[in-house]
């Protein structure tokens, strides 16, 4: 497509970008409406109590509180308790016992901000410290104290997955077995923006409308429907409108007691209702990720070649299951362990735990579990590499996916669409200079001084995902695209899912203008707001591409369909005689009898043929027929300064492959994002609790995000391999880097350290880990 | 709860308000003005979304009340653009894609422009040091540096025309 109509391939500058650039975004805390209400929380000091009383009489005293509300008061309308989306309860306000350090208690209503947390202040609440329980292990106990009154045990789920009796025969029978403990630890998406709403109720037609920070704004207001309807709340009366989004990663797919408590106040009322969180509700009390305590096998032959992986891991779930993962995958898509590898066979196993910790988990920039899946079997396969004494790019061009396996059906029985692992590493390993990176190494050692060098060949699972399979709360996970034309060609185009920052306004647009030929320029990308978009399940998992944008093409060809009916007309030619390209239509052999897009979609509303429906608009709700399978490989390198155990990340190459790439700077931004957000938790990130469960993360001022000083400068490479059975060949790569990059940093840590017997640590690597392994062998430097 | 009387100027604009003692500036320039470009992140003066000038000098505008700011001059990300043109920093985040969910652009900005007013040719390492009190959990800093490199080469280029 020619520069004018920015179709595939160009570096489109972002729509998006005029009014963010200005200070005109339109994000939750901007909307003011007239005499709109302010809601703030009181929150749990501890873990587990008891609440004896809440007495809201001194916070009532105060001049513009005008209610203070608790779990009984909402019971009244059977609204204290909500489903988790993995069909769990949530308190919206409990009635009795808080379950973890900064849980909801009660809400206070006041007419401004300051007035609600000086009524928040001024609720007294008696609670009752009881025991807790914050290791996911010793809740499995037997006798165990249990999280919760109402369920038999903390063990929430069992699940399996693979050939277990051969997976274990093999292990048994295996020349190399490498075992190891992985904890990938509890984090936060922090995106800078928090989460809040505005819900207003009019009280004179019954109709809701929630502004609100979702990626998903359909499935809320569904589900919003079906918990109020008893209320006579039903769904045609609910609106839900997903603003500007100041950064999702999967933080903003939950509901939360915030949003359903703001609703509860706003009906009461009659007023709207405006519910912010602050940084540490967000970071204490919103969904967190991962918490996957992992014990991984890898067998395997001596000279290197693999054969079976098991992994058995407990995943701490805090109080109650609010992960959003597809109904049937408890434990996400972890069952891509098998990554880049060419395996016999695997089994893994799951066990979900109930804790006194908040409750999640969903993905922090990732499909479903990818990221806790990719961390173990990159991990495992430096390990084994390591312990058999093969370079480990090597050993990982021994055991990858060959290119003529693709479609490959992996070990747990997934379908790879398309992939060509050897070049990609190949490719990253000659951007970075690895074989003289190795020479480099064994001198520095010589001297004393720790390099390493990390590799991390991924494959993820993304764009969930076929309905035969994906449902969200029964919900079946395809996505949307409606485009109408209007007369002078240009066009409007409105999708399920909700950009965060993605750009879907400039991108989904150039899918359009490539399949129609209408310049990018002039089609607007409507989402978000669920009284004018079509249905979809939203953004996050990397889906909006491979799902809401094949829709986009699809109904671009079915409005090419119909454009060829008329141009037919118009050009008094039979339909199979013409021939589409680049925006118009011309008779076979004539070129000259043209009509273009433009001149089709006048004829649409002036001159369209009778019998036919005027207008040109089309719908596609797209069910993709598989997943998409985005990989790459990174390689990263790392000194350690051997006084204060820091490791500095001096390079770091990435080579993805997301298929056909819609907008390189686009994909390349998503890159750098997803890279920077792999690199926290694999050194700075976490979210720990002492024995009482009091956190410790719950401010940016202990819960580290980096800063452009620690931030590497990121060297992106690519290859493209199109995925054969989307429409325009596109995978996904929103999270790509971040399911990636942590294995990379991690195996460079060790391979720095491995001839001292370091074999693994676990991320977040910070400088006191590291310090002590250094001194615990006695390679330390005391500065 | 007591009040003051503050006389303040925000984007060339003076406002005589009376303002309780404990209200942030970032809410009196969001909830008085209605400027809302400048937002909220942390609450901690750790994330730097809520960036403004304070008399020419980049300040953390949710840690610092309404009357600290009596009779300074205040400049928020909406008054950067002149006369409809964008400010060539502006023009270096569209470029070079220095953003993506916009949140914390409006501070970075900010910052950015007070940097390259007191360093105009700063180097990849002083821009990085610049910005690192605003946090940015989408763009991964690469493009944000490469953005405030060219405002600053075009910074120095219609600087430099004027001479010619």
């Amino acid at each position: 497509m020619t520069k004018e109509v920015m179709g595939l391939g160009h570096r489109r500058k972002r729509v998006e970008d005029a009014r963010f650039l200005r200070g005109k975004g339109n994000y939750i805390d901007d909307f003011k409406l007239p005499g709109m209400l302010h809601l703030d929380i009181v929150r749990s000091p501890y873990a587990h109590a008891k609440i004896k009383s809440i007495n809201g009489e001194k916070a009532m005293e105060i001049p513009g509180v005008l209610a203070v509300i608790d779990g009984k008061l909402l019971q009244q309308y059977n609204v204290h308790n909500m489903p988790t989306l993995m069909s769990d309860v949530q308190n919206v306000l409990p009635i009795d016992t808080v379950k973890y350090q900064y849980q909801e208690v009660a809400a206070v209503l006041a007419t401004d901000r300051y007035i609600a947390a000086d009524g928040v202040a001024a609720v007294e609440v008696d609670y009752e410290p009881l025991p807790v329980m914050v290791d996911p292990k010793k809740a499995l106990h037997p006798g165990a104290m249990k999280v919760r009154e109402d369920k038999e045990s903390n063990h929430i789920w069992h699940w399996e997955w693979g050939n277990r009796e051969a997976t274990d025969a093999d292990i048994r029978a295996a020349e190399v077995v490498v075992k190891e403990d992985i904890y990938i630890p509890r984090i936060h998406v922090s995106s800078i923006e928090t989460c809040g709403c505005v819900a207003k109720w009019d009280s004179v037609d019954g109709h809701l409308t929630l502004w609100m920070t979702t990626q998903a704004p359909h499935a809320i207001r569904t589900v919003v429907a079906l918990i109020t309807s008893h209320l006579g709340l039903s769904e045609e009366k609910i609106r839900v409108i997903s603003p500007d989004i100041g950064g999702g990663f999967g933080g903003k797919v939950p509901a939360y007691p915030g949003y359903v408590i703001a609703v509860a106040a706003s009906i009461v009322t009659g007023a709207p209702v405006k519910w912010i969180e602050d940084r540490t509700e967000n970071l204490a009390a919103d969904s967190f990720g991962r918490d996957y305590h992992i014990t991984a096998e890898l067998a395997g032959k001596r000279d290197g070649t693999l054969t079976s992986l098991r992994i058995k891991t407990i995943a701490d779930h805090g109080y109650t299951d609010a992960a959003a993962n597809p109904s049937k995958f408890p434990a996400g898509l972890f069952h891509i362990c098998t990554g880049s590898y060419d395996l016999k066979n695997a089994f893994v196993e799951v066990d979900g735990v109930y804790t006194n910790k908040p409750p999640g988990g969903i993905a922090y920039r990732c499909s479903f579990r990818v990221t806790e899946a990719v961390h173990t079997i990159e991990r495992m396969a430096d390990l084994y590499a390591h312990d058999i004494g093969m370079d480990p790019a090597e050993f990982r061009m021994k055991n990858f996916i060959k290119p003529e396996q693709f479609p490959y059906k992996s070990a747990l029985g997934w379908e790879y669409d398309s992939g060509d692992y050897h070049s990609a590493l190949r490719l990253a390993m000659d951007m970075i200079s690895y074989e003289e990176l190795r020479k480099e190494q064994k001198e520095k050692r010589a001297r004393g001084e720790f390099m390493g060098i990390g590799i991390s060949s991924f494959t993820e699972i993304v764009g969930a995902g076929p309905s035969k399979h994906f449902d969200i709360l029964g919900l079946k996970m395809f996505d949307s695209c409606e485009i109408r034309i209007h007369p002078t060609g240009k066009a409007i185009a409105r999708f399920g899912t909700k950009s965060q920052g993605q750009g879907h306004e400039t991108t989904y647009a150039q899918i359009i203008a490539e399949e129609l030929g209408i310049p990018a320029d002039h089609i607007k990308v409507e989402e978000g707001d669920t009284d004018t978009a079509p249905y979809g399940l939203g953004t996050y998992a990397s889906r909006s591409t491979p799902t809401a944008g094949a829709a986009a093409a699809i109904a671009s060809r079915k409005v090419r369909e119909k454009a060829r009916k008329i141009a037919a007309h118009l050009l008094e030619a039979a339909e199979e005689d013409l021939v589409w390209e680049q925006g118009k239509f011309f008779v076979k052999g004539s070129p000259n009898q043209v009509k273009t897009i433009q001149e089709i979609a006048f004829a649409a509303y002036t001159n369209h043929p009778q019998g036919m429906e005027a207008g040109l608009e089309a719908v596609n709700y797209y069910d993709p027929p598989n997943l998409t399978y985005p990989f790459g490989s990174y390689i990263a390198v790392v000194d350690i300064d051997r006084g204060t155990g820091e490791v500095k990340v001096r390079r770091f190459v990435a080579v993805d492959d997301c298929g056909v790439r819609i907008n390189p700077m686009i994909v390349e931004g998503q890159i750098h994002g997803g890279l920077t957000m792999g690199f926290a938790p694999a050194l700075m990130e976490e979210i720990q609790y002492d024995e009482n469960g009091n956190i410790f993360g719950s401010t940016f001022m202990d819960y580290l995000l980096p800063t452009a000083v620690e931030t590497p400068n990121w060297e992106l490479g690519e290859t493209v391999t199109p995925s054969p059975h989307h429409p325009i060949g596109a995978k996904g790569v929103g999270e790509s880097a971040t399911v990636g990059a942590p294995a990379a940093i991690a195996n460079a840590v060790v391979d720095a350290l491995w001839h001292l017997g370091v074999r693994h640590i676990d991320i977040p690597i910070k400088p006191s880990k590291v310090w002590e392994l250094l001194n615990a062998h006695g390679a330390a430097e005391y500065k | 709860m007591s009040t003051h009387t503050i006389h303040i100027t925000v984007n060339g604009a003076l406002h005589t308000v009376e303002v309780d003692s404990r209200l942030l500036l970032v809410h009196f320039l969001r909830e008085n003005l209605n400027l809302t470009g400048t937002h909220i992140g942390c609450d901690t003066t750790s994330c730097g979304a809520c960036t403004v000038q304070v008399n020419g000098v980049p300040l953390k505008s949710c840690t610092m009340f309404a009357v600290q700011a009596d009779g300074a001059e205040v400049k928020t990300v909406e008054g950067l653009a002149q006369n409809g043109k964008l400010h060539p920093l502006q023009e270096g985040f569209y470029e070079k894609h220095g953003l993506q969910c916009g949140f914390c652009t409006p501070g970075m900005l900010m910052t950015s422009a007070a940097l390259l007013e007191s360093n105009p040719n700063p180097t990849e390492e002083e821009i990085r040091w610049g910005i690192s009190g605003n946090l940015c959990r989408c763009t991964g800093y690469v493009n944000i540096v490469k953005a405030v490199q060219y405002a600053a080469e075009k910074m120095q280029q219609e600087k430099g025309g004027g001479h010619d």
